[in-house]
């Protein structure tokens, strides 16, 4: 029943960008049908996945098909978990899109952006729910392909093509180390159906290689650090509800991914846990350092994903080292915070886009220096990106809090034991801390220099509040953000069902999640935090102050101007500097002499550490290689013939037996 | 009749070599119009019983090799007004020479293969492996079009020498496909030479390069 009600959402989803297309460009049915079919799709896919993860039995579907073996779909607690973000963010994103991307503005591409919107929700879900290496891999790749339609919806701008064909690029990488992993799970085990394995099936040498190509298979769309060169470009170019589908939830099929395959082998070495444990530190510390040099506010948030990565890997980390080490307390901490990181982060991070996107919508620009005073005539928008960043930077009462803490309390109990698990957590307790902090000073940043201050250019002085269709989406978003930050013991029996699938052994007794984190103090404290800036706020409001109104920053001059406000690079100057050897940043500085100087400028970029720095110097460098071979592509035929001539003689000679021809030759 | 099987494929060898060293473009093409002729003639040399088979490849053969195809490049020839192959790659006598050579390396290659006890003593795996590289050598070495289509026809002689040592074993279809192919390759290239003539005003292959990319 429950997974009959989601492979009809996901046909749903797939279809409904269809009648579109046979709608003319200009007609506006064709996106209120689709929107209204993901609506749809959405309802029923929450509907099953909500019966989904509370069901014993887990239903599973064949095909009377030979090559699809004897499972093909199925649906467990996990998978169900997976797909409540999928069939949210469709949903919403596709209403978000009737205002933001609607056919009227856009004649000409949105039709393409409904087709794939639904295509990329349909494989997602397909892919959540797949028992079969051949199902797994076709939602995959619908997926992928339909990111990259969805990255390159302008194709008519070079930053948008690059940007997709990077992310292109990336993501085959990863579909072809997956098949190379499914390729060996087939042969270790003999079919391509994913079910667990007994943990003497599989050599260690083998489980290494599988699990080195599945972290670089899943880690390339996780977006892990040194992995994570398409992301920026593909977040910040394509339009933002897309951006919010695919930081909020394509990068978690990444971590479904990795998550699945670990519960497929049940005896892990302790190595996996401390390398992933160590991934995560890195990415979420480089990703939140490199967020905080951007000046561009969708690549911003995309960088932010990366650090997010890097604390859901942190917990996963946990989880298989108490696996290894067979600590069941670990396992419940470090999975609930990754899964519940899982869902906040595609809560408050599409959020974030969204909110980023009524900003593009509204003033035509994602540069931050170009922006400022937004929250005077966006307050729906400035509010909404405030409770969005609360949320990311992990403060309570919001539900990134929730999730961190589950983190921090299984770190620091792992902190307490000896050996390997000790001294890797030692490292990467203070870093969860450091990111955290971090964190806050970027949003400190992009919410003081985009909806504070006054306004640097004209358009954002005559920026208005974003329509209905688009405020609503956030709205939901907000409200779920919130509700798991303030009364997180709801979440108790999902994450514990979730939990109950990846432990495998059934005979150990799992902790509840709520045994082992106080969540009714964390309510508590959330409430008390809200009633007491609800006081606050009543007793400024009631004391009536004298009200003046200024510009925000007049450094003591008479007549200010808004371009002596902070900008986005002085905000950050002194955490870049800090972070100069990794960061790098490119500084532009004007050379000013005498008294009266002219008018100059300066500006800093800080530019990738993969893709700009060790990627394209690379592949410019093959390129000149490889151009050596072109002086044999000279569009002569005759010549063409000619190599066709030598290839046939070469091969033929291989039949002659020379040496013995020529030992023949001399004894005679 | 072994003997005058070999007669046959020596004379389709020496007419491998008179292709090769003629520069009239229509002296060639009646070489291998003659040979399609000669090559009609193997099966019933090789086949003491003549079947029904072997009878309706030879008449396809014949009359494709010997009539419609040297009937489509003469009017090509005749559209196009050309007669003599300017300055190929090398000249006539090292093209010879090659093509000796070529012979030379099919002979001592073909004696080397493991063949059935029925084709040990005959020419039929040296000729055919000859014909092709001779077919090869044309298409290598000459720089009009229309050569290269005679080097093409050449080629595809050779294969279906070859097919003769297993005319009985291969279905017709595939024979009369292999004689269907060439027949189209042919048509179609002779109406892309008219066209290379009009738009490059020449036939010279080499004038393609600047289609490249």
């Amino acid at each position: 029943m429950s997974l009959s009600l989601i492979l009809i959402a996901i046909g749903l989803a797939a279809a409904s960008g269809l009648p579109g297309l046979g709608l003319s460009r200009s007609s506006v049915w064709g996106q209120r049908l689709s929107a209204g079919f993901m609506a749809l799709a959405a309802i029923l896919g929450l509907s099953g996945a909500a019966a989904g993860l509370f069901t014993q039995h887990n239903p599973i579907i064949n095909f009377p098909w030979q090559a699809a073996g004897h499972s093909f779909v199925g649906l467990d607690a996990l998978s169900a978990f997976f797909l409540f973000p999928i069939f949210l963010m469709g949903g919403l994103g596709a209403i978000y899109s009737l205002g933001y991307w609607s056919q009227r503005q856009y004649p000409h591409n949105g039709r393409k952006l409904r087709l794939f919107w639904g295509l990329l929700t349909a494989g997602m879900a397909l892919l959540v729910i797949s028992r079969h290496a051949m199902a797994f891999l076709f939602g995959w790749e619908v997926m992928a392909l339909a990111a990259f339609f969805l990255v390159v919806t302008e194709d008519e701008k070079p930053e948008c093509c690059q940007a997709g064909w990077i992310y292109l690029i990336a993501t085959h990488i990863g579909t072809l180390t997956l098949f190379g992993m499914f390729a060996l799970w087939r042969w270790v085990t003999g079919s391509y159906t994913l079910t667990p394995v007994a943990h003497d099936a599989i050599s260690l040498p083998v489980m290494n290689i599988m699990f080195l190509m599945a972290l670089v298979g899943f880690g390339l769309k996780a977006g892990l650090m040194p992995l994570h060169f398409w992301l920026p470009g593909a977040h910040a170019n394509a339009p933002s509800h897309v951006s919010a589908m695919l930081s909020g939830v394509v990068l978690k099929m990444g971590i479904y991914g990795l998550v699945r395959f670990l519960w497929l082998l049940s005896d892990p070495p302790a190595v996996w846990g401390g390398l992933i444990l160590l991934l995560g530190a890195v990415s979420g510390l480089l990703g939140v350092v490199f967020a905080i040099g951007q000046h561009d506010l969708k690549r911003l948030l995309a960088y932010h994903s990366v650090e997010n990565i890097g604390i859901i890997l942190m917990g996963l980390g946990l989880a298989m080292l108490g696996r290894s080490l067979d600590r069941p307390e670990w396992v419940v901490l470090g999975l609930a915070g990754c899964l519940l990181h899982v869902w906040n982060h595609s809560l408050f991070k599409s959020l974030l886009f969204l909110c980023a996107g009524s900003v593009v919508h509204s003033t035509h620009t994602r540069r931050i220096d170009q922006l400022g005073g937004l929250a005077k005539t966006m307050p729906w928008t400035a509010a909404m990106f405030l409770v969005g960043a609360i949320a990311i930077c992990g403060l309570p009462p919001l539900n990134g809090f929730i999730s961190e803490l589950f983190v921090y309390l299984g770190l620091m109990g792992a902190m307490t034991s000896n050996g390997l698990a000790g001294s890797a957590v030692v490292i990467v307790a203070p870093v969860l801390a450091m990111i955290g902090a971090l964190a806050v000073a970027c949003f400190v940043k992009v919410y003081g220099v985009v909806f504070l201050g006054s306004p640097r250019t004209a358009s954002a002085m005559h920026s208005s509040e974003a329509p209905a269709s688009m405020r609503w989406p956030m709205g939901v978003l907000a409200v779920c953000c919130a509700v798991i930050g303030i009364v997180p013991i709801v979440l108790t029996p999902i994450l514990d069902s979730a939990i109950a699938v990846w432990m495998l052994d059934s005979d150990i007794m799992s902790p509840s999640v709520c045994m082992a984190a106080p969540l009714e103090a964390v309510s508590v404290l959330a409430i008390v935090l809200i009633a007491l800036f609800a006081v606050l706020s009543l007793v400024l409001r009631l004391r009536h102050y004298p009200l003046r109104s200024t510009v925000t920053w007049d450094c003591g001059y008479a007549a200010p101007t808004s371009r002596i406000q902070y900008t986005a690079s002085s905000l950050a100057q002194m955490i870049v500097t800090l972070f100069n050897w990794v960061l790098r940043p490119g500084m532009h500085r004007p050379h000013i002499e005498g008294v009266f100087p002219h008018a100059a400028q300066m500006h800093s970029h800080v530019d990738d550490a993969v893709l700009d720095k060790l990627l394209l110097p690379f592949g410019s460098r093959i390129e000149k290689w490889f151009g050596w071979f072109r002086r044999f592509q000279h569009g002569m035929i005759q010549q063409y013939v000619l190599y066709i001539l030598i290839a046939v003689i070469l091969m033929l000679s291989t039949l002659i037996p020379f040496e013995e021809f020529i030992t023949r030759l001399f004894a005679r | 009749m072994t003997n005058l099987l070999n007669a046959v494929l020596v004379l389709l060898l020496v007419m491998n070599l008179a292709a090769l060293g003629t520069s009239r473009i229509l002296a060639v093409t009646h070489i291998v119009a003659a040979q399609g002729v000669l090559l009609g003639l193997i099966p019933l040399l090789v086949h003491e019983h003549l079947s029904i088979t072997v009878a309706l490849t030879v008449i396809a053969a014949v009359f494709i090799k010997a009539v419609v195809i040297p009937a489509i490049i003469i009017r090509a020839l005749r559209d196009a007004q050309i007669k003599r192959e300017v300055q190929p790659l090398i000249g006539l006598l090292p093209s010879i020479i090659l093509g000796a050579i070529a012979t030379a390396f099919a002979l001592l290659f073909a004696g080397q293969l493991p063949l059935a006890e029925d084709h040990e003593g005959t020419l039929i795996v040296p000729t055919a492996i000859s014909t092709v590289f001779v077919g090869f050598i044309f298409l290598v070495t000459r720089y009009k079009a229309i050569s290269q289509v005679i080097g093409y026809l050449i080629l595809e002689n050779g294969i279906f020498i070859f097919g003769m040592l297993l005319i009985e074993a291969m279905p017709l279809v595939v024979e009369l496909g292999v004689l269907l192919d060439l027949f189209v390759g042919i048509f179609v290239a002779c109406i892309i030479i008219n066209h290379i003539n009009q738009a490059f005003s020449s036939m010279d292959t080499r004038k393609l390069v600047s289609l490249k990319e």
